[in-house]
């Protein structure tokens, strides 16, 4: 899948006076990965990190002088070259400041482009085709320019420059009278090979051109107006010496829905060999406009991510390091992308390339069986697979059994082996390996434990759940199993490490937690980590330090700021904060309730499960919420870092919950009446500090406002003048 | 001089050539910001309006009592100071004579024309609380410590103690009088009495309770009470309670809890329909007689309606006037806060006012000596100017070469406050007066020393001066006496000699309060509370011609070094200009009164306090208020209605060749604030003498109600 995440506006864009052009030239990389010179359409480079959203430098030329070809990084000198009005070609520093005062050659022709990518030199392409290294032409830089485009009526409608290995290749495309022609360009040796490119029944012209290299061959992909995106490959070790012009065969990879009409200012770009990027077309499932930016999963003609481009779109779009670069509207923006290979795809691996599997030597996925019907091994990919991990995994010296004899021995095998054999499969596996078979081996443990109750594998399952490759949803029954078999550790573990656990069974472990006698827990070992954490939390109420404006008569008193404070001895032994300086619960409950506040959930879905908790058990839960929030009322809070502990809000959205499931009956219980009380008046003195400190900020605030008055000492002599 | 100061500038380089031309010729000045005058207004205690005079006596912690004229845009006319051991604990005026009563125990008539208490009578009944009058004017009652209330009869010349009503236990804090006069209520600790007057029987006794909680031991005070026509009797209470009561009944009707502190003064308007309160909070909360809802018109009660919070502290004093509310209290502002609903639009009138510093100086500046004498009521302070050397562009602050100095702190003799002070503008005199004294001393400064010696034997004749005022030779001085006549005393190395007084032909018997003198010695001009000005040929020791009588009194004037054009200006803001010689208005006057001010220069609140010139350009007319410094050019067109008035701003970002036609009269200078004074040396630098009005605040005592943040 591919995801488009929430973007972020880079910088401004000035209007230009026609709708049509765009405000910015183009977009490289420097140096810093983080950076990204933008040429605008006129006279400024500005330098951007990228991240920060912020300029880090900016270059103009003079008034009346014109960019004409975006400015590019020179990874080899550090420096930044640009050209301005077709001929002159500036070299200069980041830190120099002046762009007229840096350096500046005039060449005898007119440049179309300065390409530069990390590893070579800065070649220029001229209008009529020629091309230069930078530094051999800046040595002469009047040396005369040959003409490589016979015809007057061609143009060089869009290049780029492409490193493959040691080969540097300047890739263009012309138009002539309707027909298009792709160049390459190779550099040292100089070859120049042109194709012609098919052309489209309709005669429109491409509209974008994306190269980019794979496996030695350059693949360039165009888009044309109708929503088709073509894709041409080049070999890289392409035939040499080919006179003439050669057809330059095409595939169509996508064909977009464009909606009416054609694309106007559409863009595509290839974002690896199964992703384009396109901007400027229509989203399907949305009714009208054409501001949309989406991605497409070539492979299977699947729209993968769409975003709406506010404002309008230009059709241009740049991709830089898992970023794609989009002017829009009046802004630029940066949207950070993600493409994973599709799970179709890396499940059957079919667009992966055989040398890139096996050099990372991983368990291809035998076949859609294995997948679909589970127990049913078969098909030949997958013992040939089977065969080859055997031999690595021999040659690793490690007599061990495989994932399916792993697999036959939990179908019989006792728990004791079981045990053994799992964590020797679990600690010497690879994390690709793990994924898959780490869901197998979990779902027939728990599936042989449903089957024979007396069979169960506590350690097993539990060096399954740390391998972290198991999720919820891979084995459901897992967590209801440890419940069942008051394997608190699991279920510890189980809450800790699952990302997906269904609100229903939240509230299973929550209610069990809650209905299991102390005594039961405190011999189970848990996470030696939270238990500490609910240690220090308990123990901290005896240093009875308390700050964050809670002071302990307040609980009892009304809010009224003139209200004396009664006096120490009235405070009896009801005195509701004593008692809630005790934990409600045994240590190690604590341990488990804490893991079920930290369960990801969605209230909606929670809310009609929690109403399955009986009156006692929400008064216990809740005065065990009360606990810890007043515990994190005091210093305890900021006193203990601790990786994993509920977290305030947690504590109080917990609270809202409970409340709000159980209202009626925490009303109607009479052993709820205090306990509401006590957490009513605690919250609003809470309340009351939060708006204290609500007013605090308000006049520092105004502090910020107020200009520095002059000091005015009691005797100066000035000067005035009155017109 | 200026010839003197061009032939320098030859010496020097073009720059600061260029910068002392401009210096001279431009409106560029440099300004010593004086902020070490420690004035600090004192509280006020008690206020008393007269609505048949339209003027309000105010009572100040000290002692002293100002009179303003509320007809005459608020300008405060009189100021009578003020006595260490007198206190004035209530004001009281009954007809056009004003009483006070203090805790001194003595009952004070004020003489307003000479500005000093005309007797004071003990009223043997210990600390006196309260002084009230009957609506008829024919006696005074006062609240006394001992439980008495005692009433006195108003005669013609003084005042005669008649009896007293029947003694209570517990003081008598305030007083009311029913408009009939057959009955007083008085406000006691717990409660309230209402009195018979026939018969000095106490007929009623309403119970006030006390505050809730920890204020519950504490006996409640009613610090005010008033009694309405129709027997109704509103009290305000140290409980924070405003209370109605049936005066019939002596039954309670409504109790309306404003405050968590004190209640301290109330006041009612004249038809009875409104009544406000002051609280320590510094609020002032009005009650209206009015139908809760539009169907019962007829079921009148007293109903909360408005709250003011214009002071910071206790609100001790109260008046509600025709149009307005008028409060004063511990943060020694007074507010006059206009009661919108009485005016049809917004104008000058309905604006909120508040009257921070006195309508007179109290900053007077030796101009050739370049010292500064500053007068509070117990001492006066003289200082030393700094000195810069450097030159800057406009808004630079220059570097101090020497710091200003302290050179002497001059307490006064006796109990009596200081009313009056000068200093000659050599700096070689000094003059202060009191109620009772007139002090003349000699200064010497060589260097770094400073000598004083006070002048052993004054003219018999010099017993007290409204106004003190030196000739500019330093040669005479003139002190205004009673009945607006100025005695002018010559003054030489060896002796002090009373040589003439000079006597208004009006038979004015109104206290001088301003009085200015010529550069070249001939002319002295007085100006009276009647809104007279005089001006007397001095070398011929007799009356020159009297200004016409305008309708406004001047608050600030003075008479031009080169034209001897007296200026003068009201304080309905209008300026004048006489010509002494021509005893005529200038043509510029005339002009100025032909086209009218501009409005936003007849909006300003406060008054102008000073005029004065500037010797190099006799153009230009130097006058100032609390909020402005201003400079009138003559010579350039007036501006009319449409014009920017404020135009500094605009003026400083035009160019030079843009200027001129941007170029009006008033160039109004708002970077000073808070002025007291403003005055032009002989070096033409200015003095502006500033009191922020923070730096009174933060010398308050801290306010019962602490504003705690954001709240």
């Amino acid at each position: 899948m591919a995801t488009l995440f929430e973007g972020f506006t880079l910088c401004g864009l000035v209007q230009t006076p026609r709708a049509s052009d765009s405000a910015i030239q183009g977009i490289e990389l420097d140096g810093d990965s983080d950076h990204a010179v933008v040429t605008d359409s006129t006279r400024a480079v500005t330098l951007y990190k990228v991240s920060d959203q912020k300029p880090l430098g900016s270059w103009t030329v003079k008034q009346g002088q014109l960019l004409t070809c975006p400015a590019v990084f020179n990874f080899q000198t550090k420096e930044y070259v640009v050209v301005s009005d077709n001929k002159v070609i500036r070299v200069w520093k980041e830190e120099d400041l002046n762009l007229d005062k840096a350096f500046k050659a005039t060449v005898s022709a007119d440049v179309w482009r300065v390409h530069s990518a990390p590893g070579g030199e800065p070649v220029v392409l001229f209008q009529r085709g020629a091309v230069r290294l930078l530094d051999s032409l800046l040595s002469v830089p009047q040396q005369p320019i040959e003409d490589i485009l016979s015809e007057e009526e061609e143009d060089i409608r869009w290049s780029t420059n492409i490193m493959a290995e040691k080969q540097h290749f300047v890739l263009f495309t012309t138009e002539q009278r309707g027909e298009h022609f792709l160049y390459v360009q190779r550099l040292n040796p100089n070859t120049l090979q042109k194709y012609r490119l098919e052309s489209e029944d309709s005669g429109a012209s491409p509209l974008s051109f994306s190269a980019s290299l794979r496996d030695k061959h350059i693949n360039l992909l165009y888009l044309y107006p109708n929503g088709c995106v073509y894709q041409s490959v080049v070999a890289v070790q392409g035939p040499v010496g080919l006179e003439g012009v050669q057809a330059l065969p095409r595939s169509l990879r996508l064909r977009l829905p464009v909606g009416e009409g054609e694309l106007g200012a559409a863009s595509a770009v290839a974002l690896d060999e199964a992703h384009v990027a396109v901007v400027g077309m229509p989203h399907p499932s949305a009714r009208t406009g054409k501001d949309f930016l989406c991605i497409w999963n070539t492979n299977f003609q699947t729209l993968q991510a769409g975003k709406e481009m506010v404002g309008r779109i230009r059709g241009q779009v740049w991709c830089y390091l898992g970023k794609l670069f989009v002017p829009h509207g009046k802004a630029l923006s940066v949207i950070p992308y993600e493409c994973q290979k599709s799970s179709l795809a890396s499940a059957l691996g079919k667009l992966r390339h055989p040398g890139i599997a096996v050099s990372k030597s991983s368990v291809a996925i035998p076949s859609w069986n294995t997948l679909l019907h589970g127990d049913q091994p078969q098909g030949p990919t997958k013992i040939v697979d089977t065969r080859k991990s055997k031999l690595r995994r021999k040659s690793q010296s490690a007599p061990a059994l495989t994932v399916d004899q792993v697999l036959e021995l939990i179908k019989t095998g006792p728990v004791e082996e079981v045990r053994k054999e799992v964590e020797a499969l679990v600690s010497r596996g690879d994390a690709q390996d793990l994924q898959l078979s780490v869901g197998r081996l979990a779902c027939h443990l728990v599936a042989r434990s449903q089957v024979e109750t007396a069979f169960y594998a506590p350690v097993a399952l539990a060096r399954l759940v740390q391998t972290q490759c198991l999720c919820h949803s891979m084995c459901p029954d897992l967590l209801l199993l440890a419940l069942e078999h008051k394997d608190y550790f699991l279920c510890q573990l189980c809450l800790q490490l699952f990302p997906d656990i269904p609100e229903g069974v939240t509230c299973a472990c929550l209610k069990t937690f809650i209905g299991v006698p102390d005594g039961d827990v405190e011999m189970v070992s848990l996470e030696p980590d939270s238990v500490s954490f609910m240690e220090g939390l308990v123990a901290a109420g005896a240093r009875g330090g308390q700050q964050n404006g809670f002071s302990p008569p307040l609980f009892e008193d009304s809010c009224d700021p003139h209200h004396q404070p009664k006096p120490p001895q009235h405070q009896d032994k009801k005195n509701p904060t004593l008692q809630l300086e005790v934990c409600p619960v045994g240590l190690h409950k604590a341990v488990l309730l804490n893991e079920v506040l930290q369960t990801p959930y969605s209230d909606n879905l929670l809310v009609p499960h929690l109403k399955d908790l009986n009156a006692p058990q929400v008064i216990l839960f809740l005065q065990y919420l009360q606990f810890i929030y007043l515990k994190y009322s005091q210093d305890v809070y900021t006193q203990t870092p601790v990786l994993r502990s509920p977290t305030m809000t947690q504590i109080i959205d917990w609270v809202c919950l409970l409340l709000d499931a159980h209202f009626t009956v925490l009303v109607m219980a009479p052993d709820a009446k205090g306990l509401l009380s006590n957490l009513q008046s605690f919250v609003k003195s809470q309340v009351k500090l939060f708006s204290e400190l609500g007013k605090i900020e308000g006049s520092l605030q105004e502090l910020h406002k107020m200009k520095p008055s002059k000091d005015i000492s009691q005797y100066s002599i000035e000067v005035i003048e009155l017109f | 001089m200026f010839g003197k100061s061009e032939e320098n500038t030859k010496e020097r380089d073009d720059k600061t050539s260029n910068c002392f031309l401009r210096l001279a010729t431009m409106g560029e000045f440099k300004v010593h910001r004086v902020r070490f005058f420690d004035y600090m207004p004192t509280a006020i205690r008690a206020m008393a309006f007269n609505a048949h005079t339209e003027r309000l006596a105010l009572g100040r912690m000290d002692g002293s009592v100002e009179i303003f004229n509320f007809a005459d845009h608020y300008f405060q006319e009189k100021v009578i100071p003020g006595k260490d051991s007198r206190s004035i604990e209530a004001l009281c005026w009954v007809g056009g004579r004003l009483f006070s009563a203090g805790l001194n125990g003595e009952i004070t008539e004020y003489d307003l024309e000479n500005l000093r208490p005309k007797y004071s009578l003990e009223a043997y009944g210990g600390p006196i609380w309260t002084i009230t009058s009957n609506s008829q004017g024919a006696h005074l009652a006062i609240g006394c410590e001992d439980g008495t209330v005692k009433l006195f009869e108003v005669l013609e010349e003084s005042i005669q103690f008649e009896r007293n009503l029947d003694r209570q236990k517990g003081r008598i804090i305030s007083l009311s009088w029913h408009p009939s006069g057959t009955q007083i209520a008085a406000g006691m600790m717990d409660m309230i009495r209402v009195f018979d007057v026939p018969t000095g029987r106490a007929v009623q006794r309403l119970l006030v309770d006390r505050g809730f909680g920890g204020s519950k031991s504490r006996e409640t005070v009613v610090w005010s009470v008033v009694f309405l026509s129709d027997c109704t009797i509103i009290s305000g209470d140290s409980a924070g309670k405003v209370q109605v009561w049936d005066g019939h009944t002596g039954t309670l009707v409504k109790t309306h809890l404003v405050t968590k502190w004190d209640v301290l003064a109330l006041s009612v308007s004249k038809d009875e329909s409104s009544v406000v309160v002051g609280t320590s909070e510094g609020t002032v909360i009005q009650f209206q007689f009015i139908a809760p809802t539009l169907q019962q018109q007829q079921d009148k009660e007293w109903v909360r309606t408005r709250t003011f919070k214009n002071h910071t502290h206790d609100v001790r004093a109260l008046a509600e006037i025709e149009t307005a509310i008028v409060s004063g209290g511990m943060d020694t502002q007074l507010v006059v806060r206009p009661l919108l609903e009485k005016f049809d639009e917004r104008s000058h009138a309905s604006a909120l006012r508040k009257i921070h510093f006195p309508h007179r100086n109290l900053v007077f500046c030796a101009k050739k000596a370049g010292l500064l004498l500053f007068q509070f009521p117990g001492q006066l302070e003289l200082w030393r100017l700094g000195e810069s050397d450097g030159h800057g562009k406009p808004g630079d602050s220059l570097p101090l070469k020497r710091k200003p100095e302290k050179l002497l702190h001059l307490k006064r003799k006796g109990e009596d406050h200081i009313c009056c002070s000068a200093l000659s503008p050599c700096g070689g005199w000094l003059a202060y007066s009191t109620m009772s004294s007139v002090r003349l001393y000699r200064l010497q400064t060589d260097n770094n020393d400073i000598s004083i010696t006070k002048v052993p034997k004054l003219p018999k004749i010099l017993r007290s001066a409204h106004q003190l005022c030196f000739s500019s030779d330093s040669s005479k001085l003139f002190a205004a006496s009673s009945q607006s006549s100025v005695l002018v005393i010559a003054l030489s190395q060896s002796e002090c000699k009373y040589v003439h007084t000079l006597k208004p032909k009006s038979g004015s018997r109104q206290p001088i309060h301003l009085m200015t003198n010529s550069v070249d010695g001939k002319w002295l001009a007085t100006a009276n509370s009647d809104c007279e000005i005089h001006v007397y040929n001095v070398q011929k020791l007799k009356l020159h011609c009297i200004v016409p009588v305008y309708g406004s009194c001047p608050s600030a004037m003075g008479i031009h070094p080169t034209t001897n054009n007296l200026t003068m200006v009201h304080a309905d803001q209008q300026i004048f200009e006489y010509s002494i010689v021509e005893k005529q208005y200038t043509d510029w006057s005339r002009k100025l009164q032909k086209q009218g001010l501009h409005n936003l220069w007849l909006d300003r609140d406060t008054p102008v306090t000073h005029v004065t010139f500037n010797p190099k350009n006799p153009e230009q007319i130097l006058l100032h208020d609390m909020h402005m410094f201003c400079i009138i050019d003559q010579s350039l067109p007036l501006p009319d209605q449409k014009n920017q008035f404020y135009n500094q701003m605009t003026l400083r970002n035009l160019s030079e060749q843009e200027r001129p036609s941007h170029l009006h009269a008033f160039k109004i200078c708002k970077t000073f604030q808070d002025l007291l004074s403003v005055s032009l040396l002989d070096d033409q630098s200015l003095v502006m003498v500033e009191r922020p009005l923070l730096a009174i605040t933060s010398q308050l005592p801290a306010p019962v109600r602490q504003k705690k943040f954001a709240t």
